[in-house]
């Protein structure tokens, strides 16, 4: 449902994603893994269309997506997780959500979702009415999310989710990963540098550096590549 | 007493025109991060609108509110078409160049249309028909309060308590304040954010023109050079606090306002623009960002 063909990106003159070609099946986990800086932002803000491609095509539900403004993109049903969380400091924990299913018109389906992402996370519920900034690290991971899920989207998009959580944290977001998967059959494309647990939430994966694809594979066999292994898992 | 609480209200209608102005200011940089040095102009044009609709009414044998209200309306409605058209033209296809770029374009953007009006009115001053009507109850207190400054005081009330309502309760005005703390992750929840933007400069042309009636009508005389003149006061009115804080250009327009106005009443009225400034550097030297501003900047 989503392709990326040849996307060549740059920063000015400096050319960050090299020819990059993906694909990500319907109802599909996979996952990006790659070193500090090898371009995997840089995937997902080409895809967002915040830092469009310069050359190359990319697809979603074979409609292309570069030539759309990044609002536009969102109305197509991607939503993101972005890096770093980003949620709005000063907007409460509800207003987050509502920023979330920004472009939703459909009261009741909000305030349904509102309730399930409640349930997914209950401290969000004790913390509704808090500013954003005042939640932990954690409780922001939860929120960020939970506000990409209040678009209902068609696809998700998860920037290092895991990035600075302490441990019981880390399971907790990749638990909460493969049940968004399992139950609303929603794809999704997470970039990780914790390798090792994003190979085993995800079905097949792919490994950049500097910003080119250099394997890829079902998640299995990458878990077990030796080059993968001793680059990125440290076994 | 009699004599402070006259001050106290003049200052208090200085204050309300300053920071009907000064929103303008503080909003458009929440979002953009610009000083829109064209802002002032804005509130001229309001001005000038409201006079060039009176005088057409008043001609055609219109009279007492409905020429007030006339007036207001096509005032609000042609500054916020200039508020929009200004940042098409001067500022939105620099959206992607340095800082300085679209400054120097609001600077220009300023002084043409200061000159523009110069050259398609007048150079002189024209008197300004006083369009607020004479409240009876305010007779009693006229010697503190005239009718005029109660009505400054109410609308400006009035107006603030609309665009409260408006940035916290509104789907756009949490659009708004979600763009002003992160532009980029709004665009990512789907937020048009040059829409935005556009509605900011909208308001905030609005909130101007509401101001140049107002005080046209107070003062009673304008000229093509009251822009500037308001709008650096109400500019230092926003940075004194907090450039971008909405309550922050709200409290330091009434300081300002009343700083002026005892200053002219106890000392003499030359000396107002010493303490409105010195008063400026006062409050940058120990708090640099401002009464209420963020001390720090969250943006990457």
């Amino acid at each position: 449902m989503l392709e990326l063909r040849n996307v060549q990106t740059y920063y000015g003159n400096i050319q960050a994603l090299k020819d990059v070609n993906m694909i990500l099946r319907e109802g599909e986990i996979i996952t990006l893994i790659g070193a500090n800086g090898a371009g995997k932002t840089t995937t997902l803000m080409s895809i967002s269309g915040i830092v469009p491609p310069r050359s190359g095509e990319i697809l979603f539900m074979n409609r292309p997506l570069t030539q759309l403004s990044p609002d536009a993109i969102v109305a197509l049903g991607l939503s993101q997780v972005p890096e770093g969380r980003r949620i709005f400091p000063n907007l409460t924990v509800t207003e987050n959500l509502d920023m979330g299913a920004f472009l939703r018109r459909d009261k009741d389906g909000i305030r349904k979702d509102l309730e399930y992402v409640f349930d997914l996370f209950p401290i969000l519920a004790q913390r509704r009415h808090q500013p954003g900034g005042t939640l932990s690290g954690g409780e922001q991971q939860m929120l960020a999310i939970s506000r990409a899920l209040m678009a209902r989207p068609r696809l998700l998009l998860m920037d290092e989710p895991s990035l600075g959580l302490a441990p019981m944290y880390v399971k907790l977001i990749f638990d909460i990963i493969r049940k968004i998967n399992q139950e609303n059959g929603t794809p999704i494309f997470l970039v990780e540098q914790n390798a090792h647990m994003a190979l085993r939430v995800a079905h097949r994966g792919y490994v950049m550096e500097n910003g080119r694809i250099t394997l890829e594979g079902t998640a299995d066999s990458l878990l077990h590549n030796e080059d993968v292994k001793r680059a990125y898992i440290g076994a | 007493m009699d004599y402070f609480l006259e001050l106290f209200i003049g200052g208090l209608t200085r204050g309300s025109i300053y920071a009907l102005i000064a929103l303008g200011y503080t909003m458009v940089y929440g979002i953009i991060e610009l000083i829109n040095f064209a802002h002032g102009e804005i509130y001229m044009i309001g001005a000038f609108t409201a006079l060039i609709v009176a005088t057409i009414l008043t001609m055609s044998g219109m009279s007492g509110v409905s020429v007030l209200v006339l007036a207001f309306l096509v005032a609000v409605l042609y500054s916020s078409c200039y508020g929009f058209t200004v940042e098409k033209i001067a500022y939105k296809p620099l959206r992607g160049a340095s800082r300085l770029s679209p400054l120097i374009s609001a600077i220009g953007m300023s002084i043409f249309l200061q000159n523009y009006v110069m050259l398609a009115q007048t150079s002189d001053f024209l008197p300004f028909p006083n369009l607020l009507p004479e409240l009876p109850f305010m007779e009693p207190y006229a010697h503190i309060m005239g009718s005029t400054e109660f009505i400054i005081v109410t609308t400006t009330a009035v107006v603030m308590i609309l665009l409260t309502i408006l940035i916290k309760f509104t789907k756009i005005g949490k659009a708004m304040r979600a763009t002003a703390q992160d532009r980029n992750m709004a665009m990512l929840v789907g937020v048009n954010v040059n829409r935005v933007i556009s509605t900011t400069f909208i308001i905030g042309s609005a909130l101007a023109a509401v101001g140049g009636v107002l005080i046209a009508s107070h003062i009673g005389r304008i000229n093509f050079y009251i822009g500037f003149i308001a709008g650096i006061k109400a500019f230092t009115a926003a940075v004194l606090g907090g450039i971008g804080s909405i309550p922050g250009a709200v409290l330091g327009s009434l300081i300002l306002g009343w700083t002026e106005s005892f200053a002219t009443g106890y000392v003499s009225s030359d000396y107002e623009d010493v303490f409105a400034f010195a008063l400026l550097v006062l409050i940058l030297i120990f708090r640099p960002s401002g009464l209420l501003g963020r001390s720090t900047t969250q943006k990457v």
